[in-house]
């Protein structure tokens, strides 16, 4: 569903991306593992297209996406969800899903916001409430929520679990589930290898802006060496 | 010996109280950390420490003196340094600047109009970051290095007014994992050779319970246990409102 | 006596209207675009003549063709507010804040000669309007009908913005824009057609503003700058986005206007007072006083850092051997052209001196300092009447009336930044404004002392410097010294003190530093050496008037820090140099000087974002990296 290959990015002089190539199929929770630095808030700012990508090809379903704005390629069916949440803090949590909102799609799921307040039951019990007046767990829950209003087939999760209580981030992990099990594909980046395996099918290792090791979560957690070399665990 | 007690403290915002009653102290040396869910009040609670926000009633005594009221700026004077959750250090100076500009506040040295800045306490500014293990990286723009540097240059600042009580909002947010147990682990070393108390909150257990000596939880405003990391870790209410199964974490105690 | 506080009330009313409509444009355009917009009363100013001409277009005698022209006027307006998003400001959105400030400053700078190349530079009296020539009676008073349907624009207007922002999806979308703009792009949203939807929408309602107040005032070139010196203050007092903020604002504003004009002259204990001078500076004390007392105005909220628009500056190299004798061979240089140069080369030299060293004064406050101002000729201002007022009432000798420069500079700056420093960004830069309106007017009034309007003459140097080269000779090393002295500051630990504090605030607290006092008394260093250049100045030019402290006069020097680059400290002297230069090149061959000076200007920001000091930087820094990647 969605091809990386050969990406390069620069931020100013600063080679950040170098020859990363990636891969995530329909209906599979890919993870991208890595140090803070290694690169994987970039891969996905340049997958949606908010750090434009030197050199390298990026497809979302066989069509190329890398040389189109952000705003062009989340229209494809691409949704973002990035690590600082970035909740429109001003708007309501009914004002914030209606800016995510777009048209039902072919082959993704369709959100309503009834349909979100299920899987965000605390959402659905504050729709009045400015974003800005929420706790940093209900923000991650409605930056999802606003999202998925744009009925996406992939997601990209920036860090989900960061600066969450466990508690918080074990709902995070069943919710991610469930938008496995509604036929979503998810990519995310975390540094907690721990909430990984609870959710991720396929990992890759990221450092120092190249892919080091791609395998299942399996074989990642046979392999010590792997693990002690890169993630340091 | 005890450097910061606290007692009854209390803070409401808009009829919503967002910390009551809280009481605890740290030694000297200690490591204590206060945890809780989003929103349970502790930066609330840090704020009232480090002078950002007057609590509304309670006591904040540091080695028997009463911060309640004073700036910031005069808490930093008192022997107390801080690192925040978003790191802020000045960007357009040098790594060896930063520290000079605390070490330069803190001789009272300021006002000065014509000697050159940057010779001024260098050797001293160099020793801390030998410290916290930044002297190689001295020179370079502030601006520009990787987030976990950012974190001990931070430390080294904090450390330049030989502080006798440390505040360290969530000092490991944003970090690798790795990198996390390593900076309090530092921050341990420095606090037990210098005799100095540390609060701090953080959101990663592995840390917590890693490094502090003491843990402290924070719910809906209140005090709901303290002891060691091995007592909260078992105990059934702070599982419920915050540690979850502890599948997310794999966190060893000491 | 009730009759005419009801009349002044409902004058006060039909006044807010107008004023009201160009600041909700002003808001709504820098709430998602997070740009300044100077340019907005000129737009303001388009209306007023576009209305005029499409009035006469459509028939001034009949309804359709008063209304039909006014509504037109405000669409073209529009349209215009659309190709200068989509020529200009699109391709500056993500360069520093101050760069896209010069480049309004340059759109105004080119509006107003396009305006005096198409309308000509006499005032143009606009038709009263079809079918509403008449007046009502209010209490025995009579009220022109006009005026009714004035009072009724605004509320309905405001109304129809809230319905806008609040119960459509565009509205909603344009919120959330105006917090994060990037994120709402990576929700699928197009930034560009949302952009210039509230460029249209902005640039409407400042077209509407001037074209409804045609019947009311005459169309003519001055409108721009007092249109949006009004504009900027109502914005502020309302809150930076506040719409309703704007229209509150707006009321107590022209409500107090209204009624200085209404009081008069009023006797007290045999003094006379005149509230209708008081208008020019009513506003200005209302802002100040509402910012000090709720920094944010009225319904505004603290503005949250914006998102990726920070520049973070090299740290600064110390000044080394070579620097100083670069500086000493450039000073020596200068120094030899009295021999070989004309009287007109000195002039022109004396000039670039001058403002060089007022240049550099704003840059100590904008760069190291962080503190932009709007308003720092007022020190510039109160320097030369310092030194014309000791000279020419105290009967100084020279040598002493040119200390009373950075005396009542300083002064002028202890008064003004006490007020100022407890605000930041764009606050701040109203507020400096605010002040050198109020220094501006009361020179300006106070004929008795400061001559009013005429100025002062007879300022002349002492019998020594009598001589221009002389005079250069002394200027020269006045400015330069005065210079390098405030560089030695900025690598001082006062400068350093400063740098933190802008740096970051929370870190510099947190370390022991009152970042306010120092700011304050960066402030007041800044405008005593200000107030020095100013003293030069006026010795230079034998006479002054209230022009030296115009607002025109501290766009001037922001356009030099501005051109030269905020990041350098050299930059400033090369923009003032560049500027004054420009300046008095271009304006001896044509009448439409500013329009040129706009369109380089405009030309400059757009291929060197970073100024030219930044640019030639940058360019240096690339060959070094090439060098050392060669090796």
């Amino acid at each position: 569903m969605l091809t990386v290959e050969g990406l390069n990015t620069y931020y100013g002089r600063a080679h950040i991306l170098s020859d990363l190539a990636l891969q995530a199929t329909a209906g599979e929770v890919v993870v991208l593992l890595g140090r803070n630095g290694a690169g994987k808030s970039t891969t996905m700012k340049s997958v949606i297209g908010l750090v434009p990508a030197e050199s390298g090809a990026i497809s979302f379903d066989g069509a190329r996406i890398d040389r189109l704005s952000p705003h062009r390629i989340a229209r494809l069916g691409l949704g973002y969800v990035p690590e600082d949440r970035r909740i429109f803090t001003d708007l309501n949590v009914m004002e914030n899903l209606e800016v995510g909102r777009q048209k039902p799609r072919d082959g993704a799921p369709t959100w309503t916001p009834e349909r979100l307040f299920e899987l965000f039951p605390n959402l659905g019990r504050m729709k009045d409430r400015p974003g800005g007046r929420m706790s940093g767990g209900e923000q991650q829950m409605l930056t999802i929520a606003r999202t998925l209003m744009g009925n996406p087939r992939l997601i990209l999760l920036d860090e989900p679990s960061e600066g969450l209580a466990p508690v918080i981030v074990e709902q995070m992990a069943r919710t991610i589930l469930q938008l496995k099990a509604e036929g979503l594909c998810v990519l995310l980046s975390e540094q907690n290898l721990h909430f990984a395996q609870m959710v991720a099918d396929r990992a890759y290792i990221i450092e120092k802006g190249r892919i080091r090791y791609s395998g299942t979560m399996a074989e990642l957690a046979a392999d010590a060496a792997v693990r002690e070399q890169y993630l340091s665990v | 010996m005890t450097v910061l007690s606290v007692s009854n403290l209390s803070k409401a915002f808009g009829g919503v109280k967002a910390v009551q009653d809280v009481a605890f102290s740290v030694a000297a040396g200690e490591l204590l950390a206060l945890i809780g869910p989003n929103g349970a009040g502790k930066s609330t609670c840090f704020n009232m420490l480090n002078g950002q926000l007057r609590p509304d009633s309670g006591i904040v005594n540091l080695l028997g003196r009463s911060l309640v009221g004073m700036k910031p700026r005069d808490i930093w004077r008192l022997g107390v340094g801080r690192t925040f959750q978003i790191t802020a250090t000045f960007n357009s100076m040098t790594v060896r600047e930063n520290i000079q500009m605390a070490l330069l506040s803190h001789h009272n040295a300021l006002m000065s109009l014509w000697k050159p800045a940057n010779a001024m306490y260098r050797d001293e500014a160099m020793a801390l970051l030998d410290r916290v293990g930044m002297a190689d990286q001295s020179e370079r723009p502030c601006g520009i290095l990787a987030y976990g540097d950012i974190k001990r240059v931070e430390l080294a600042i904090a450390l330049a007014n030989q502080p006798k009580l440390l505040l360290m909002d969530e000092p490991t947010a944003g970090m690798a994992p790795n990198e996390r147990v390593g900076l309090m682990a530092l921050t341990a070393k420095l606090a037990r050779q210098d005799n100095i108390a540390v609060l701090f909150t953080e959101h990663d257990m592995d840390v917590v319970f890693a490094q502090a000596d003491r843990i402290i939880v924070l719910n809906r405003g209140k005090l709901i246990a303290e002891g060691s990391p091995v007592e909260v870790r078992a105990n059934p209410e702070v599982q419920a409102v915050y540690l979850g199964s502890g599948a997310t974490y794999a966190g060893e105690g000491h | 006596m009730l009759a005419n506080i009801v009349i002044q009330f409902m004058n006060g009313l039909a006044g807010a209207s107008s004023l009201f409509l160009v600041a909700a444009g002003l808001s709504i355009i820098f709430g998602v675009s997070r740009i300044v917009n100077f340019a907005h009363g000129s737009l303001y100013m388009l209306g007023v003549y576009l209305a005029y001409t499409l009035v006469e277009f459509f028939g001034r005698s009949s309804i359709f063709g008063f209304w039909g022209g006014v509504l037109m006027a405000a669409l073209c307006v529009g349209l215009i507010g659309v190709l200068i998003e989509i020529v200009v400001l699109r391709r500056i959105y993500r360069a520093p804040e101050l760069f896209q400030l010069l480049a309004t400053f340059a759109l105004v700078l080119v509006i107003k000669d396009a305006a005096l190349y198409i309308w000509g530079a006499e005032d143009l009296v606009g038709p009263r309007a079809a079918g509403l020539r008449g007046a009502v009676e209010i209490m025995g008073k009579r009220f022109p009908q006009y005026d009714l349907v004035l009072i009724a624009i605004g509320p309905v207007v405001l109304g129809l913005l809230w319905l806008l922002m609040n119960r459509t999806r565009w509205g909603t979308l344009v919120r959330a824009a105006t917090q994060d703009r990037e994120m709402v792009g990576a929700l699928g949203v197009n930034q560009s057609g949302l952009f210039t939807g509230v460029f249209f929408l902005g640039a409407f309602l400042a077209g509407l503003g001037g074209a409804v107040q045609l019947p009311r005032e005459p169309a003519q070139l001055m409108l721009d700058i007092t249109v949006i010196s009004d504009a900027f203050v109502v914005v502020v007092v309302g809150g930076m986005g506040s719409i309703g903020g704007a229209f509150l604002a707006a009321l107590l504003i022209a409500q107090a206007k209204a009624f200085c004009i209404g009081i008069g002259d009023v006797s007290i204990f045999g003094t006379v007072f005149s509230f209708s001078k008081f208008t020019l500076v009513v506003e200005f004390v209302i802002m100040a006083v509402v910012l000090v007392v709720r920094p944010w105005g009225l319904l505004g909220k603290q503005q949250g850092v914006q998102r990726g628009a920070f520049m973070v500056e090299p740290p600064l190299y110390p000044l080394n051997q070579t620097f100083w004798i670069v500086v000493l061979a450039i000073v020596v240089l200068l120094g030899l052209i009295p021999f070989g140069g004309d009287n007109y080369l000195l002039v022109l030299l004396i000039d670039i001196a001058v403002f060089a060293l007022f240049a550099v004064t704003l840059h100590f406050l904008m760069g190291p300092s962080g503190m932009v101002s709007f308003g720092h000729a007022a020190y510039f201002g109160l320097g030369c009447y310092g030194a014309a007022l000791a000279l020419l009432k105290l009967k100084l000798p020279m040598e002493l009336a040119l200390f009373a420069a950075p005396l009542a500079g300083g002064l002028g700056a202890l008064v003004f930044g006490w007020f100022c420093v407890r605000l930041s960004g764009v606050y701040l830069a109203m507020l400096t404004l605010a002040f050198a309106q109020i220094a501006w007017s009361v020179i300006y009034q106070w004929d008795a002392f400061t001559g009013g309007s005429n100025g002062l003459i007879g300022l002349w140097p002492s019998e020594w410097l009598k001589n221009r080269a002389v005079f250069y000779a002394f200027a020269l090393v006045l400015c330069v010294g005065s210079i390098l002295f405030l560089w030695r500051v900025v690598h001082a630990p006062f400068g350093y003190a400063l740098r933190a504090g802008r740096d970051s605030a929370l870190r510099a607290d947190a370390i022991g530093i009152n970042v306010r006092r120092f700011q304050w008394f960066g402030f007041t260093l800044s405008g005593a050496f200000a107030g020095l250049a100013g003293g030069l100045f006026a010795f230079s030019k034998g006479s002054i008037s209230p022009e030296t402290l115009a607002v025109s006069r501290s766009v001037d020097g922001l356009v030099m820090v501005l051109l030269g680059g905020v990041q350098t400290l050299t930059g400033p002297v090369a923009g003032a140099a560049l500027f004054t230069w420009l300046q008095d090149s271009i304006a001896r061959n044509t009448e439409y000087w500013r329009a040129i000076l706009g369109l380089t200007i405009l030309v400059i920001v757009l291929a060197f974002p970073q100024g030219i000091a930044g640019f030639t930087k940058q360019v240096a820094a690339r060959i070094g990296v090439m060098r050392r990647e060669a090796v």
